[in-house]
C-alpha cells in the first residue's frame, strides 16, 4: 500500500474543505489500497460525521444519511415497511460483517470486481486508460451485455444502488465550494464510453451526504438476485422491480437490473412495454424485448442475456401475481 | 495511537497504512484474530468493534482509537469458555481451527443482529425472524472454513441460540 496522509473530519463542510480522498467503511477503498490500484496521498475520514440517520420527510419520503450501514438501512423498519426491495437489495449483497461497515455513499461509490481491473499486470482502461481490455476477448463470465463501450465491459457490482435507481432516489452532496446539489441517480452514473476510468457525475472533491428517496410508491416491490453461490456473491443478472396492478392491467412499473451494465440499468422501453397492459407472459416477453434489443455478450457472458430475459419474466409473474 | 482492546487501553504506534488486523497481531501479539485472505472475503479476522461484528483486514487502524474491541481472547478463556467456544468443541466444528477464532467472533456478532430482529436475504417476512440452519448458513457466509466443517458449525450455534437444526 502506498503510504497516505490521515485526517478525521469534524463537519462536512471541513471534510470537502480539507480535498483528499474520503474514507468511512473503507471496505472497498482499502482492498484497491491494498492492490495499489487506488493511491490516494490524503485520506480523510469522515466516518464519525452526524450523517448516520434515517429521517422521515414531510412529503413522506426517506432522508438517509450517507453514513448509515448497509446493514442498519436493511434493517429500518421505515424501510423494511415502504420499501422492502431496498432491504431485499442490501440484504442479498455482500456478508454480515461487510454490511456492517459499508455506507450508503460508500456502497454507491463502489468500482468494479471486473478480475482485469484488479489484476494490475493485465491491461485495463479503467484502472490505466488507454492501456487497452483484457476482459474483452478474456475471462468475461461476470460482465456487462448492456452500456458497454470497445474499451470497458466492466459491471457495477452494487445491489443497493440497483433498488434504488427503481426507487427514483436523488443523491445529495456537497461540493468542494461548499454548495448543496441533488442528482437523480438516473444522471449519477456514466456510461464507459471512451472515458471508463470516469463512473459518476460527482465532481473532485464532492462529498455525498444524502440519499433521498421519494414517498413511498404504490405496488408490489421485490429484488431477484441470480449468481454462482447462494450466499455471498456479485450478481450475474439481478432485477428490482415496483409494480403496481389495477383492475387487471399494470399502472405502474418501475424495473432496475443489477450484473448486466455498467451502471444500474434502467430502461423506459420496458416500463412502456408493460404499462395498461394485462400482466401475461406475452407481455412479460415483450418487456424483455425491450430490454435485451441492444444487449450484446462477449462469448463467456452470452448466457446472461437469456438469463436476464428468465429473471425478468420470473421477476413479474412474481409481482403482479401472474401464474405462468 | 490509543486502542479499547477486551477492556484494556494500549498505546502503539503502528504505521499509518496499518489495518486493525495487524495492529492487533504485530503490535499487540493478540493473535488469534487470523489473517486468512486479507481482502474481506473469508471472515477469519472477524472481531467485535462496539459490539458489531467486522473483518478487521479491511479497516485502518487509526480509525478505530475511540472504539470498544472485542477479540477471541476477550470473549472467553481455557479456563473460563465462551457457550460458542464450549459449543463448538462439543460439536466439532471444525479441522484445521484457522477459522474458528473468526466463526465465534462473527456468530457473537450474528445472535446479536437476530436478538434486534434484523432480517436476512432468506428470511421469508423482513418483520419477523425465526433463526433455524438455512439462516444460520446464510447469515454466517462471510466466514469461510476450508476444512468444510459447516454442518457442525452450524450444529454449535444452534445449540448456543436455541435453534431448530433444521
Amino acid at each position: 500500500m502506498k503510504t497516505f496522509t490521515y485526517s478525521r473530519a469534524e463537519s462536512p463542510e471541513a471534510a470537502v474543505a480539507a480535498g483528499g480522498r474520503f474514507i468511512a467503511g473503507g471496505t472497498n477503498l482499502l482492498d484497491l489500497m491494498k492492490l495499489q490500484i487506488e493511491t490516494p496521498e490524503k485520506l480523510v475520514d469522515i466516518s464519525r460525521l452526524d450523517l448516520a440517520r434515517v429521517e422521515r420527510r414531510g412529503d413522506g419520503g426517506l432522508t438517509i444519511g450517507a453514513l448509515v450501514p448497509n446493514s442498519d438501512l436493511a434493517a429500518d423498519p421505515q424501510v423494511i415497511a415502504d420499501y422492502p426491495v431496498l432491504s431485499r437489495a442490501l440484504l442479498a449483497g455482500a456478508s454480515g460483517q461487510l454490511r456492517n461497515k459499508a455506507t450508503t455513499g460508500g456502497n454507491l461509490l463502489q468500482r468494479t470486481r471486473c478480475p482485469y481491473f484488479y489484476d494490475t499486470a493485465m491491461a485495463c482502461n479503467k484502472r490505466d486508460p488507454g492501456a487497452g481490455c483484457s476482459a474483452m476477448d478474456g475471462f468475461n463470465r461476470n460482465l456487462a451485455v448492456l452500456g458497454t463501450s470497445a474499451e470497458c465491459i466492466a459491471t457495477n457490482p452494487s445491489d443497493m444502488a440497483v433498488a434504488l435507481r427503481a426507487l427514483d432516489a436523488t443523491i445529495v452532496t456537497l461540493t468542494s465550494d461548499g454548495d448543496k446539489r441533488r442528482i437523480a441517480i438516473g444522471d449519477f452514473y456514466r456510461l464507459p464510453g471512451d472515458t471508463p476510468h470516469i463512473e459518476t457525475v460527482l465532481r473532485p472533491g464532492e462529498l455525498i451526504t444524502h440519499v433521498e428517496l421519494p414517498a413511498p410508491p404504490a405496488g408490489a416491490q421485490g429484488y431477484r438476485k441470480v449468481r454462482d453461490r447462494a450466499s455471498y456473491a456479485f450478481a450475474l443478472v439481478s432485477v428490482a422491480g415496483v409494480v403496481a396492478v389495477a383492475d387487471g392491467k399494470i399502472v405502474s412499473a418501475a424495473l432496475a437490473f443489477g450484473g448486466l451494465a455498467p451502471m444500474p440499468w434502467r430502461d423506459a422501453a420496458v416500463e412502456a412495454a408493460l404499462v395498461g397492459q394485462v400482466p401475461n407472459d406475452a407481455v412479460f416477453a415483450a418487456a424483455a424485448d425491450a430490454l435485451l434489443a441492444g444487449a450484446k455478450g462477449h462469448g463467456a457472458n452470452d448466457f446472461k442475456i437469456p438469463l436476464a430475459r428468465r429473471t425478468l419474466i420470473a421477476t413479474l409473474r412474481t409481482l403482479t401475481g401472474a401464474v405462468a | 495511537m490509543h486502542f479499547t482492546i477486551n477492556g484494556a487501553t494500549h498505546a502503539v504506534e503502528p504505521d499509518i497504512r496499518a489495518s486493525l488486523l495487524d495492529v492487533l497481531r504485530e503490535h499487540l501479539g493478540l493473535t488469534g484474530t487470523k489473517k486468512g485472505c486479507d481482502h474481506g472475503q473469508c471472515g477469519a479476522c472477524t472481531v467485535l468493534v462496539n459490539g458489531r461484528r467486522i473483518n478487521a483486514c479491511l479497516t485502518l487502524a487509526v480509525m478505530h482509537q475511540d472504539d470498544d474491541i472485542l477479540t477471541i481472547e476477550g470473549l472467553g478463556s481455557a479456563e473460563h469458555l465462551h457457550p460458542l467456544q464450549a459449543a463448538f468443541i462439543k460439536h466439532d466444528g471444525y479441522q484445521c481451527g484457522y477459522c474458528t477464532p473468526g466463526q465465534i467472533c462473527s456468530a457473537v456478532g450474528m445472535l446479536d443482529e437476530v436478538a434486534k430482529g434484523w432480517p436476512s436475504h432468506v428470511s421469508a417476512d423482513l418483520e419477523t425472524v425465526t433463526l433455524d440452519g438455512a439462516e444460520i448458513s446464510e447469515r454466517m457466509s462471510g466466514n469461510l472454513c476450508r476444512c468444510s466443517a459447516y454442518p457442525n458449525i452450524v450444529d454449535a450455534i444452534a445449540e448456543v441460540a436455541g435453534a431448530e437444526r433444521a
